[in-house]
């Protein structure tokens, strides 16, 4: 087999599993304060009991998921080196202070003060508690906007000159906030929340279905739906500049999503349809007249870019249309399910939530509504993934975007090492991910389970302030 | 050649890159030292070396990414020729930590009956990751040599640092742990004692034999002279963890630590011993670390950051091992629900 194509399913492999936990870990923690917050303004009353409950449970999620983050992150950051060595040789000038300057300013931040999150609490002030907690959310935000804007250049480069075929920084304000950066943060940042927001409501929803439910699990719920139902809007919005921005700088990537294979004036847009690349066209689609003008161009006639347009530098066409197709679809759909979700709390928005121990019935949500919820669980996962298969095979068949060609900077291993790491990486990742799942079905339905017999304390130790982790 | 900022900048890079690497070695070391002696405990000791550990495992890790962050910031060259050259040791290592890293947390969380297969997982991924890293050592240290003898070279190192590790992970759990496991610890420690000596020992006697230059640098005079206080400060170290081990009372009256902070002061000077040998290059008689750096512009910027920084992460790192100072406890994340009383 061809190394080069190997070493690009092991990466994308290795990025499809990574990008799922920090996707819900950037908007989690931000939860995890909110939840602190509520519980310490509610400190006294019956509601600070459920306010810690949802902070108990979803710092263990947050923990796994952090773990998970962090392992396959550490792997990232060394097939750079061993996949892509001609990468760092021609770019590492760019690449390499951006990557630098996250370790440094974010993941150290982040990883320290998780010990302190985690297990702190009876050891350091409720105040210091929450700063470590604070840090731990900036440390992750910040973390996604160093790779994203590392990510955002290898799209739309700038600020850069060649001196002997090496690229070089000229201009650092410019390659930290190149074109595509802003539209790509805001877009990930607002994916993260939705997939936190219907991790939590379809895992809580789960909970109630399931008669696990306790105080924790009606706030994170409302939380949650709430959240998504106005994050969802924004995401529909930030998206579309997004692809306004795209058509600008990376015409052959929107001309492969629309399935546009001569350039044409009023442009129809093709809902559905099997893109037939041998033959240039889309076969069986299902088009409407005149709106994918409209749409990129708000303009009813504008011409828009095909891809004859692009010999040899466009993308491969039906990965990239199908998994538009697939983000979108799932967006449309969480914009039903937390707007149907939210009205259903608007209207019933009188009736308290129960303080201790309450039964599924006292739930506004019907039950339907609940198991709808709980299909959606992973709904966050679906749409990111399709959305960065978008943005990323989108930008081949180069690694920088009009500058190196992927191929060029693929580490000539012999194809049969290649793929023996490759099948014992998707070996591990299958495991962890039906793992993950599996243990977080667990947890939810033993939501304050003691999942360690108690342990003998040190006679000089403080005692724990809680359960197990 | 003149000290020009130009020219200083990649050695001060150079040494980021091996202090982070060495503070790697020690953190993460003592944390796969404890997975990898975790077979060797019964299940409330299992969960208490898990407990020594947990606060400070990522924080750890992420040492090496550092590491690996200033080789391919500062030395892109090097990194793709470094990295593809140790390929697969690198992915074992990655699968290693990976397991490792995961079973730590689903050990805990995973249902009751799981817990064992996510032990094994635990002590396995650590073991694999120490393993794989001697052979990463191996390989560096015989410039990427395929001949027998270089093999032999690393697949004697692979074999031993986890012996090294090990002797760290008991040393920790000896000031962590107190009673049945802190004794526990102190026979760990007499057990990989002696072989991670006669390892190192090896390593260091086979490394100039390996390259003449190295046994150049170091066995001619006056050079042999001025190093001497290395393998000397060196014995002193092992003698005094040899010491405490071998006698409980001393452990008992609290100078249990001294096993620790002279595997530590081993692993010091070893690196030291190590910089020197490989000093001036980054690649051994390849690529020194001139020809290996990166745009003297990209270094600047990336020096301002870590000026700043580094010295913030060491202040919130010694904060946050003064938090968790003392005996290990059974971890917690909080008050418990209402519902587990």
């Amino acid at each position: 087999m061809d190394p080069l194509l190997l070493s690009r399913i092991q990466f994308a492999a290795n990025i499809s599993f990574h990008i799922l936990f920090p996707s819900i870990n950037i908007a989690l923690c931000w939860f995890l304060v909110y939840f602190r917050l509520r519980h310490t303004a509610a400190r006294g009353t019956p509601q600070a009991q459920g306010w810690e409950e949802a902070y108990y449970l979803w710092t263990k999620i947050f923990a796994l998921s952090f773990a998970l983050g962090v392992v396959s992150g550490i792997t990232m950051s060394f097939q750079f080196g061993t996949n892509w060595p001609g990468y760092m040789e021609k770019a590492g000038n760019i690449a390499g202070p951006l990557l630098g300057y996250e370790v440094l300013t974010a993941f150290f931040l982040e990883a320290t003060f998780l010990g302190v999150m985690l297990f702190g609490r009876g050891r350091v002030s409720e105040r210091m508690h929450l700063v470590a907690t604070l840090m731990v959310a900036g440390g992750t935000t910040l973390s996604a906007f160093w790779i994203l804007s590392l990510n955002s250049w290898m799209q739309t480069p700038a600020g850069y000159t060649i001196l002997d075929g090496r690229m070089h920084a000229a201009n650092w304000l410019e390659i930290v906030f190149n074109p595509s950066f802003p539209y790509r943060l805001a877009h990930k940042l607002l994916a993260s929340t939705l997939t936190a927001s219907f991790l939590i409501a379809g895992l809580s929803a789960w909970q109630l279905l399931k008669n696990t439910a306790n105080a924790g699990t009606h706030r994170a719920l409302r939380t949650a739906v709430i959240a998504a139902a106005i994050a969802i809007p924004i995401q529909i919005i930030a998206g579309d500049a997004h692809g306004l921005n795209t058509l600008e700088h990376q015409p052959a990537k929107i001309a492969a999503i629309e399935g546009i294979w001569h350039t044409e004036k009023s442009a129809p847009l093709t809902l559905f349809g099997w893109p037939n690349e041998k033959e240039g066209r889309t076969d069986y689609a299902v088009q409407v007249p005149k709106l994918a003008s409209l749409i990129l161009a708000h303009d009813l006639d504008a011409e828009l870019k095909g891809l004859d347009e692009f010999p040899g530098t466009h993308p491969p066409v039906a990965p990239v249309f199908w998994s538009f197709r697939v983000m979108v679809g799932v967006g449309m759909l969480m914009l039903a399910v937390a707007w149907w979700s939210a009205w259903t709390l608007w209207r019933r928005r009188g009736r308290a939530v129960p303080d201790l121990a309450p039964a599924a019935e006292s739930t506004p949500f019907s039950r339907w509504q609940l198991r709808v919820l709980a299909a959606m669980t992973f709904s966050g996962w679906l749409a990111t993934l399709a959305g960065w298969y978008v943005t990323e095979i989108g930008r081949q068949p180069f690694l920088v975007y009009g500058l190196l060609r992927t191929a060029d900077l693929v580490a000539a291993h012999p194809p049969a090492m290649v793929l023996s790491t490759l099948i014992a990486y998707l070996a591990v990742y299958a495991f962890l991910l039906v793992s993950y799942v599996g243990v977080l079905m667990y947890m939810a339905q033993h939501p304050a389970q003691q999942t360690l017999p108690a342990s003998p304390q040190s006679p000089r130790a403080a005692m724990p302030v809680g359960g197990p982790a | 050649m003149e000290p020009t900022w130009n020219s200083i900048l990649p050695l001060i890079f150079m040494a980021v890159m091996g202090l982070s690497l060495l503070a790697y070695v020690i953190l993460d070391g003592y944390d796969l030292g404890v997975g990898i002696l975790l077979p060797f405990a019964d299940d409330a000791e299992k969960d208490i070396m898990v407990s020594s550990i947990g606060p400070f495992w990522d924080a750890n890790e992420t040492w090496l990414v550092l590491g690996i962050g200033v080789l391919l910031v500062a030395f892109p060259m090097a990194h793709g020729l470094v990295l593809s050259a140790l390929y697969l040791p690198v992915a074992l290592m990655l699968l290693g930590l990976i397991l490792r890293g995961v079973s730590f947390d689903f050990r805990v969380k995973a249902r009751a009956s799981h817990k064992a297969i996510w032990n094994t997982l635990f002590a396995a991924g650590s073991l694999l990751s120490a393993m794989a890293q001697g052979w990463m050592l191996g390989s560096y240290l015989t410039g990427f040599d395929t001949g027998l003898w270089a093999l032999l070279f690393a697949a004697g190192i692979a074999l031993t640092l986890p012996t090294a590790y090990a002797m760290l992970g008991a040393g920790w759990l000896i000031m962590k742990t107190w009673d049945g496991l802190q004794l526990k610890a102190v026979r760990w420690a007499r057990a990989v004692l002696w072989p991670m000596g006669v390892a190192l020992l090896g390593i260091s006697l086979a490394t100039p034999l390996v390259s003449p230059q190295v046994f150049d640098k170091w066995f001619s005079m006056p050079q042999f002279l001025g190093l001497l206080p290395i393998p000397v400060a060196c014995a002193a170290a092992f003698f005094a963890a040899f010491h405490v081990i071998n006698r409980p009372k001393v452990v008992a009256a609290g100078y249990g630590w001294v096993v620790f902070a002279s595997t530590v002061l081993i692993f010091m000077l070893a690196f030291l011993g190590l910089a020197y040998s490989i000093y001036p290059y980054i690649v051994i008689d390849r690529m020194t670390v001139w020809q290996a750096a990166s745009a003297h512009e990209s270094l600047v910027v990336i020096f301002i950051g870590v000026a700043i920084t580094l010295p913030v992460i060491i202040v919130y790192t010694i904060f946050m091992y003064r938090v968790f100072w003392g005996r290990a406890v059974a971890l917690s994340y909080g008050a418990p629900p209402a519902a587990d009383t």
